[in-house]
């Protein structure tokens, strides 16, 4: 069989595109690691929660996908505020660790809630978008979206933090956390900010993934841990440095997926990881020690 | 006094199974000690500042390698053991000294053992030919003639369970006390608050640290095959993964990872709380037990994060000290 078929290009232009998901999961994550220096292990179930907005909006009560979709990023958001002035900011000042930790409580708590409230059964928001063909390939117009979502809001998140006054303050606070008080700029508020902004990522992403994947209490962890190694192999609040590191991932996965079964993508994908953290510590962009 | 104190207990606990509770009870005493045992083996190096989310590939590697040894090759757990022994040391050294050598702390390191248990979750999962995949597996049967069978380590009777678990988990115990009396534990609380002027001082970081990730490492393998072993069933998702990881994290700080017997209260707290919870409900509400359960581990952290038995002895304490105080005054 020869090597570069035309499905093992299908499987690459797919995880480019799968990339393209990535890259924005892990954009949130980065933007609240790189802020408030504290990893939001239940940002997955963030995601997870607004899967369902969506599906009980559009699915249960009828509204329209462009009414749902606003209203859940705003849910998330707001689900991203409450979490940091109740659970993260009690903790800012404990040991790094337990900031960790603390949101994997949520965590458990979020996954309780959901299979509480909506029941273990897989749901499924009932759009079936069309699927594309492109030279022969087959792509998920779904993931197209997604894809170009994705880009559209790095490239304006990157326009906010660059071109704003409110998002120089932000990168200022990631800069240097004690010397901005000092300036007259309040943290408090600015963490407030970069929280909301970090959950309404959260919302688009789940508004992004709903149109693709059944909605279940455990869909966090099938996609959590992978955008966790994407930070951190990107380097930990390095934005840039992410959305390289999601397109690389996302490659060993698809392409190892191709090549073996799917779980086999991530056992690949993850074992790079581990031997790439080995050769930089402190990720692709990260800075070294 | 206090010094016989402990056997008192220890002799209470060994003594309890002798007046005929039912096989219920026992099982829940069971999992108690065997979760208490794995969480005391978590413990050894998460109170040195090494908080690891991987010991899910550590007992999952415990589990299922001695069940598929039993399964696939007819090999004895007692043969089954060893290998599954050898083969956590290498995977917790093939780790640890990287992380140790590159100095991956604090959040990084959490993350790359996150990943470390994930892979152990996807390859139980990918070799589903053999593992049985998601759906788990049960090793074969030794006991259908008969009512035990110490080669396959299998045994009908709960009661011999008990003091096997028992036995294991003193043992624990006893690692943990000989860890937390050495010159080691100084230097590794010197290295969680200041890794460079600990190793200034000629502090061998890289060597402690792999020393005590070992002991912690093959404490949770036991208590993989022991799991097993007991349950006669073994599932991906419940011996590996972040979800049982963060499990055996949480079960230490809810009891106290600071105290000898912290995290077996952690243990014997968070199962008792699913029980009641379950017995409470009914089977019918899914989900509470695990709502219930987030909420108060992130009051914990929050309010309580030496856990209940580090905030009990430290109430304690200062009730003694103050009380003489107080009559002086």
């Amino acid at each position: 069989m020869e090597i570069f078929d035309i499905f093992l290009l299908e499987a690459v232009v797919n995880g480019v595109l799968l990339g393209g998901i990535l890259a924005l999961l892990a954009l949130g994550l980065n933007l609240i690691f790189g802020v408030i220096d504290v990893v939001w292990i239940c940002y997955a179930e963030l995601i997870m929660i607004g899967m369902y907005a969506v599906y009980y909006l559009h699915t249960v009560y009828g509204w329209p996908l462009w009414l749902a979709f606003p209203v859940c990023i705003a849910l998330v958001s707001a689900l991203g505020v409450a979490l940091h002035q109740f659970v993260i900011q009690p903790v800012l000042a404990a040991e790094p660790i337990n900031q960790l930790l603390v949101t994997g409580g949520v965590l458990f708590l979020l996954q309780g809630a959901a299979t509480l409230v909506f029941g273990v059964e897989f749901k499924n928001l009932g759009v079936t978008l069309p699927t594309v063909e492109l030279g022969g390939m087959y792509m998920s117009f779904a993931r197209l979206i997604a894809f170009l979502a994705a880009l559209a809001s790095m490239i304006g998140m990157y326009l906010f933090l660059t071109r704003t006054f409110l998002g120089t303050a932000i990168r200022a606070i990631s800069q240097d956390r004690a010397i901005m008080p000092l300036m007259g700029v309040n943290p408090n508020r600015i963490f407030l900010i970069t929280s909301a902004l970090g959950g309404g990522l959260a919302g688009l992403a789940a508004c992004l993934l709903v149109l693709q994947y059944d909605i279940h209490p455990a869909i966090g962890l099938s996609f959590g841990p992978i955008t966790f190694l994407v930070c951190v192999l990107g380097g930990l609040g390095n934005m840039i440095g992410g959305f390289i590191a999601a397109f690389i991932f996302a490659q060993f996965i698809s392409v190892g997926g191709y090549f073996f079964e799917l779980e086999w993508g991530y056992v690949i994908a993850f074992l790079f990881f581990i031997g790439f953290m080995f050769w930089r510590p402190r990720g692709l962009l990260g800075a070294r020690s | 006094m206090t010094r016989v104190l402990p056997w008192f207990g220890v002799a209470a606990v060994a003594a309890a199974p002798l007046t005929g509770m039912g096989n219920y009870p026992l099982h829940l005493m069971i999992m108690c000690l065997l979760w208490g045992f794995v969480y005391t083996g978590w413990a050894v190096m998460g109170r040195l500042g090494m908080v690891s989310l991987g010991h899910g590939a550590f007992l999952g590697i415990g589990a299922y390698v001695v069940v598929m040894a039993w399964n696939h090759f007819g090999l004895s757990p007692w043969l089954g053991i060893p290998i599954a022994l050898a083969l956590t040391s290498l995977v917790a050294l093939l780790i640890g000294y990287p992380c140790f050598r590159l100095k991956i702390v604090g959040h990084y390191f959490a993350l790359v053992t996150l990943a470390l248990s994930e892979v152990a979750r996807m390859i139980i999962i990918a070799l589903r030919d053999q593992t049985g995949g998601s759906l788990g597996a049960t090793p074969d049967t030794a006991l259908a003639s008969t009512a035990w069978s110490l080669p396959a380590l299998q045994f009908s009777s709960k009661l011999v369970w008990f003091y096997i678990v028992l036995v294991v988990w003193l043992a624990g115990l006893w690692v943990w006390t000989r860890v937390d009396r050495s010159m080691a534990r100084l230097a590794l609380e010197a290295i969680s608050q200041e890794e460079d002027a600990a190793a200034s001082i000629g502090i061998g970081v890289t060597r402690l640290k792999l020393g005590v990730t070992l002991i912690s490492a093959l404490m949770t393998c036991i208590g993989g095959v022991l799991y097993a072993q007991y349950q006669l069933y073994v599932n991906p998702e419940t011996v590996s993964g972040i979800a049982v990881s963060l499990q055996m994290v949480f079960g230490a700080i809810a009891g106290g990872m600071f105290v000898r017997l912290g995290p077996t209260v952690g243990a014997v707290f968070t199962l008792l709380l699913a029980e009641v919870l379950r017995l409470a409900l009914g089977h019918d509400i899914h989900g509470l037990d695990t709502t219930i359960y987030g909420v108060l581990l992130v009051l914990f952290i929050i309010f309580m994060p030496k856990g209940i038995l580090g905030t009990a002895i430290e109430v304690w304490e200062k009730r003694g000290r103050v009380k003489p105080a107080a009559a002086t005054a």
